[in-house]
């Protein structure tokens, strides 16, 4: 009846995988004589989808009070405490999950993989902000964004970088956006959730090269502002582009301006542009000309793009597991360990060789096409970038570029016509 | 706007408005698209026990330390065994409930004496590490009821989880949250 065999028996640790079954009931469950009940095993529900509603009714409502606050109220002070506040809740309080920036790969799965269902409320977290960007400007860059609030409350001595600078600068924030698509669209891998430099603050736990990723970030914000958001956001791309064309631009004064630019001087993220005349005669000559072979030079650069990055991609995809688990099989018993026990597990689990060979032509073919699309996108942002060059639109007085401009609301303190209609200064011209 | 003024200006702000409607179509589009995708119960991720081989790797590469995966007993499969391979060393000195003897690395399965000659095993949920051994040691000599689960109530359901990456069974996948355990009772 006892097991005293098992005893003697010495046991071989070394047998334990291979022939490893899931529950045989070797030993029959005991009819037990004494009253003992056998205890219940309650399992934590996850949480419940209540509170992705919480999450999204705070989004909502956060991105109304930014916008009311940089449009209406104009207090540096009043956005700073919405940002507290959204440290709190969408940083500590959540965990920094879930967060727009993120949500961009899961609409992208949702649309990829049809196995993945998408949380309906993941679809207005994704798409909120993106209505508030086309009709109010990035606010939710400015307030509402815990990564990009963390980064602003250590800002402490901003040096200025040029324009042309930080636009060559950005393009890295437009390949990160196509790595990002790419990668989940392939492999359903979440780059941007696996190098969120923040996360490990907010959960006081994770990989340590994160924590010193977010560590480096932190000590450049100190006199670069907010580098993630300009330099790396992926979701930044998506805001800035339509906040180009948005209804209502963050005005640094509502009243006339008097180039005095001290709010170019004020703004840390070198958002604020001088003022341009118009361009005549000749000049527009000029730049239409330049606009014609913009067009011829962008299509090879896209078309280049895209021939170099499929070319690229048949290299990346000898690091995706399948590919590599593939041929290693075909390649035999050769190959890392890990690699290896991959294969042995995959066949062990009742998957077939041809099965394993199909499934990696099928990647090898998607990240040959996703390798294309990236370098074409890559070439078409190097066009676009460089017409953006060439151009600019006139403009009188100091304004906000509204691509560029994070909402922050640090320059209207600066403007002393805004003291003036405040009332804090007394008019002496009129 | 003036309609008289055939200035530049118009026709950038057409433009601009033009391009404006389309990118909110865009967006409504996307939106809709995804809504179509999107179902009320989002997803959890969990282990199916069936392909589990106890690898270890959920204990290591858990974004969260310790792990959100832990051992769960189902107690209505469990033989209740006197000498437990999911307690016991391979090669115990004694058959008691010293730490030497024991497998489990945290002292997280406690071993009572319920009647002769069955002991009953509980996990001790805030003292696993979810490293597997114990349900490898059930799963090769005892009926397998000690299971690998991930805890709904730690897991921050990443999108990416880091150890269904490193899954060599593929026994990591995501499954409803309505049902959000894979342990066969």
């Amino acid at each position: 009846m006892t097991m005293g065999w098992a005893l003697k028996t010495p046991l071989l640790s070394c047998l334990l995988w291979p022939g490893m079954v899931w529950a045989v009931e070797r030993f029959p469950p005991p009819q037990f004589e004494t009253d003992y009940v056998r205890p219940e095993v309650l399992l934590a529900k996850p949480r419940p989808v209540v509170w992705d509603y919480i999450d999204l009714a705070f989004l909502a409502i956060g991105l109304g009070t930014a916008s009311w606050l940089a449009h209406r109220y104009r207090h540096r002070r009043a956005i700073l405490g919405l940002m507290l506040a959204s440290v709190l809740y969408l940083g500590f309080f959540r965990k920094g999950c879930i967060c727009p920036v993120g949500a961009v790969q899961n609409v992208v799965l949702a649309i990829a993989n049809s196995e993945y269902n998408l949380p309906l409320s993941v679809v207005f977290i994704f798409g909120l902000p993106l209505l508030f960007a086309l009709f109010f400007g990035r606010v939710f860059c400015g307030a509402i964004c815990p990564l990009g609030a963390v980064q602003d409350l250590v800002l402490l001595r901003p040096v200025a970088i040029p324009v042309w600078l930080e636009s060559i600068g950005r393009l890295a924030a437009y390949i990160y956006l196509g790595l990002a698509i790419a990668s989940t669209a392939i492999s359903g891998v979440f780059l941007v959730c696996r190098y969120d430099p923040f996360v490990s603050a907010f959960r006081f736990s994770g990989n340590l090269y994160i924590l010193i990723l977010g560590g480096c970030i932190l000590l450049i914000a100190l006199f670069i502002g907010r580098p993630y958001c300009r330099f790396l956001c992926p979701y930044g791309v998506i805001l800035r582009n339509l906040s180009r064309l948005t209804r209502r631009m963050i005005s640094i004064s509502p009243d006339k301006c008097i180039d005095c630019g001290l709010c170019a001087k004020a703004c840390p993220f070198g958002a604020i542009r001088p003022p341009v005349t118009r361009p005549k005669g000749q000049a527009i000559a000029t730049l239409k000309a330049l606009l014609l072979w913009w067009v011829a030079a962008s299509t090879i650069i896209m078309l280049a793009g895209f021939f170099l990055g499929s070319l690229a991609a048949r290299g990346i995809a000898r690091l995706d597991s399948t590919v590599q688990m593939a041929s290693n099989l075909q390649a035999g018993s050769d190959g890392p360990s890990h690699i290896r026990d991959a294969v042995a597990a995959y066949l062990a689990s009742g998957g077939t060789a041809e099965a394993l060979l199909e499934k990696a032509r099928v990647t090898l073919a998607r990240y040959r096409m996703a390798g294309g699309l990236l370098g074409g996108w890559i070439g078409l942002v190097i066009g676009l970038k460089a017409l953006g060059a060439c151009i600019k639109w006139p403009q009188d007085g100091y304004r906000a570029d509204p691509a560029s401009c994070l909402a922050c609301g640090r320059c209207f303190a600066y403007c002393p016509r805004e003291h003036l209609r405040r009332g804090k200064l007394e008019s002496h011209d009129h | 706007m003036n309609k008289k003024d055939q200035d530049v200006i118009p026709r950038r702000s057409f433009l601009k408005e033009a391009l404006w409607g389309g990118c909110l179509v865009g967006l409504g589009g996307l939106a809709g698209l995804s809504i179509a995708r999107a179902k009320r119960s989002g997803l959890v991720w969990q282990i199916d026990p069936s392909k589990c081989i106890a690898c270890g790797r959920c204990a290591t590469h858990c974004v969260l330390e310790p792990s959100a995966v832990r051992c769960v007993h189902d107690f209505k499969v469990c033989g209740y065994c006197r000498i437990c391979f999911g307690f016991f060393d391979p090669q115990p000195l004694a058959i008691n409930e010293g730490a030497e003897n024991q497998l489990c690395p945290t002292g997280a399965l406690v071993r009572k004496f319920v009647e002769d000659p069955y002991y009953q095993y509980t996990v001790d949920e805030s003292l696993c590490i979810g490293c597997g051994r114990c349900v490898k040691g059930c799963n090769a000599f005892g009926n397998g009821s000690l299971k690998l689960q991930v805890k709904h109530d730690i897991c921050v359901n990443c999108n990416s989880c880091s150890i269904a990456e490193v899954c060599p069974t593929g026994a990591f996948r995501r499954i409803p949250a309505h049902h959000a355990y894979l342990w066969g009772i």
